[in-house]
């Protein structure tokens, strides 16, 4: 019956407020969206790092069956020029350059591959023979990079030697800049959304004064005269955050998915799926804003 | 059932204060008035009991229990024990005559069934069968105020405040309230009063506590608007305005008050 009645309030209280309460709903949606493109934003860094990107810096790439360079002249890697470069990385020479290194073969290859562009059409047209094997060298010191490139480059059975931080670093500055920038303005319109959703209870407070007079003098309970109110503004704001996971989805797979991943079928782009792991954090981010600014408007405006 | 020790209510430390020092108790069941002019602190005395406002010193007691060792999430519950009635009605205009009163039952979480039985038996009480699906512009003044009173007591609170419940009726549709609020008082239930109306105390010959400047200056039972005792010094004209039976004859207007007393069974059978 309690659930019934505050079911009904908050109803009229949608009903009577409606311009109020789809500005909320815009705006909530406008910061969130803003908010869920930074997280896309990092999301798509994390899928172009791929499995390497955190664990090495420099990549030696071994010959295979098509490659050109001319250290794979003999054709592809045999397994006496591995069995030579290994013995060089763990040589006095390079070793103190060198943390780690790991030995990538071909199959290994295959399945960080197939992970990391699991959402693309280009997974399904290549073959362990079509990859390289390779040696994945973690760093003391980044920026040495040159010296194993030097020594590495010429020798037989190497088809190129990679930094790739430098090749990837660029573009994630890029990225982020960006995401930061899309924080910064969702930041903006975030406390637009506090503030309007502050406004918009207080005028349903205000237009419901009679009934709530009524409600503290009968003794109806807090709970049961504020709970419409912050409900209504939690309603909104996750419409709004459900608008925005809607967007996010809709970019993920008309933009990356049918534009972007044609134009650049060597990017790994995210799934319009992953993109959906956003919308529980966005969602819960509006029913925090819509709570902490209802309860606030509340203590000052709807006195219990 | 009602008890003020000592309470003092300051609102603003510059001025006099709005009670001073009161010392007052209404037993359960009782029928109390409380009169005196604006700013006599009647208004404040109710505000106490309900716990709008939090005395400045002293204790008020609300069925024994000290309001102000009531936490505020309890505050609720004191309040469902506590009916009020309003000098303007105070109806929610979109909702009929049914749901304004039934508003009262479901904001506190009961049942529809026991809405269903309950409404029709109080609007019963206070006389308004068979207007149930009206809307409180298409009902008289009097018949809204037994809309407020219905409301105020659907819970069946122990103590009824009425503040002022007359202030915008005529004298005939104010006998027939008052027949409404001494019927719930004979079902044994508290009802304090505070009334500008002289002609409605003097009719009723109830309690009569009187209020200025915050101190009770008269606590009389089966009183009069107006002092027993003779006020040296107060102009004639004064005393028309306030009181303008001789209040030491005893029924003063023998006539009329028969047919208040008539206008209070007729109300009391619903026909207002």
């Amino acid at each position: 019956m309690r659930l019934a009645f505050v079911l009904s309030e908050i109803g009229s209280g949608l009903r009577r407020n409606l311009s109020m309460v789809i500005s909320v709903i815009l705006v909530t949606f406008v910061s969130l969206t803003f908010v869920g493109a930074a997280g896309m934003l990092q999301l798509q860094i994390n899928q172009m790092k791929g499995y390497w990107y955190d664990k090495v810096q420099v990549a030696i790439f071994l010959c295979s069956d098509g490659s050109t360079a001319p250290g794979c002249a003999t054709g592809p890697a045999t397994p006496e020029q591995e069995a030579n470069l290994r013995k060089l990385l763990q040589s006095p020479a390079v070793a103190q350059y060198v943390n780690d290194f790991q030995y990538e073969s071909k199959d290994d290859a295959y399945k960080h591959f197939k992970e990391q562009f699991s959402n693309s059409p280009i997974v399904d047209s290549v073959t362990p023979d079509q990859l390289p094997a390779s040696f994945r060298i973690n760093m003391k010191d980044p920026e040495k990079y040159e010296i194993i490139s030097e020594t590495f480059s010429s020798q037989a059975g190497v088809e190129t030697v990679i930094d790739q931080r430098q090749l990837l670093e660029r573009l994630f500055s890029a990225m982020n800049a960006a995401s930061l920038v899309a924080v910064s303005i969702a930041g903006v319109m975030i406390i637009c959304a506090i503030l309007l959703i502050a406004t918009t209870i207080r005028l349903s407070a205000f237009s419901r004064r009679r009934e709530t007079g009524i409600m503290r003098l009968v003794g109806a309970s807090k709970m049961v005269i504020q709970l419409p109110f912050i409900l209504e503004g939690v309603i909104a704001a996750v419409i709004g955050a459900a608008l925005a996971s809607g967007t996010l989805w809709a970019v993920a797979h008309f933009f990356l998915g049918e534009v972007m991943s044609k134009q650049y079928p060597d990017t790994a782009f995210i799934s319009p799926g992953q993109t959906l792991l956003l919308a529980p954090a966005l969602i819960g981010l509006g029913v925090v804003l819509a709570g902490i600014s209802s309860l606030l408007t509340l203590r000052r405006y709807l006195r219990v | 059932m009602i008890r003020f020790e000592n309470v003092t209510k300051v609102y603003d430390q510059k001025a006099r204060p709005a009670l001073d020092s009161i010392n007052l108790e209404i037993d359960r069941g009782e029928f109390a008035f409380l009169v005196g002019a604006s700013g006599s602190g009647k208004s404040t005395f109710l505000r106490l009991v309900l716990k709008e406002d939090r005395a400045s010193s002293g204790a008020v007691y609300v069925a024994g229990q000290n309001v102000a060792n009531i936490s505020s999430w309890r505050v609720p519950r004191l309040r469902r024990g506590i009916g009020v009635v309003f000098q303007d009605f105070r109806l929610l205009p979109q909702k009929t005559v049914f749901a304004n009163v039934a508003f009262a039952m479901q904001v506190i979480g009961k049942s529809r069934s026991v809405i269903r039985d309950t409404v029709p038996e109080v609007l019963k009480t206070v006389g308004l069968e068979g207007k149930e699906n009206r809307l409180p512009h298409e009902l008289s003044g009097g018949e809204q105020q037994r809309v407020a009173i219905a409301r105020a007591v659907v819970n069946r609170p122990g103590i009824l405040l009425a503040d002022e419940p007359t202030g915008n009726l005529d004298p005939t549709t104010s006998m027939g309230i008052m027949g409404v609020l001494d019927k719930i008082n004979q079902n044994g239930t508290t009802v304090v009063m505070a009334t500008h109306d002289d002609d409605i105390v003097n009719e009723m010959r109830k309690r009569v506590v009187e209020l200025k400047n915050g101190v009770v200056i008269r606590d009389e039972a089966k009183a009069l608007y107006t002092s027993m005792i003779p006020v040296v010094g107060q102009s004639r004209r004064l005393r028309d305005a306030s009181g303008r039976e001789e209040p030491q004859v005893v029924p003063p207007r023998a006539g009329s008050r028969a047919e208040a007393r008539a206008e209070l069974r007729t109300a009391g059978e619903g026909q207002a």
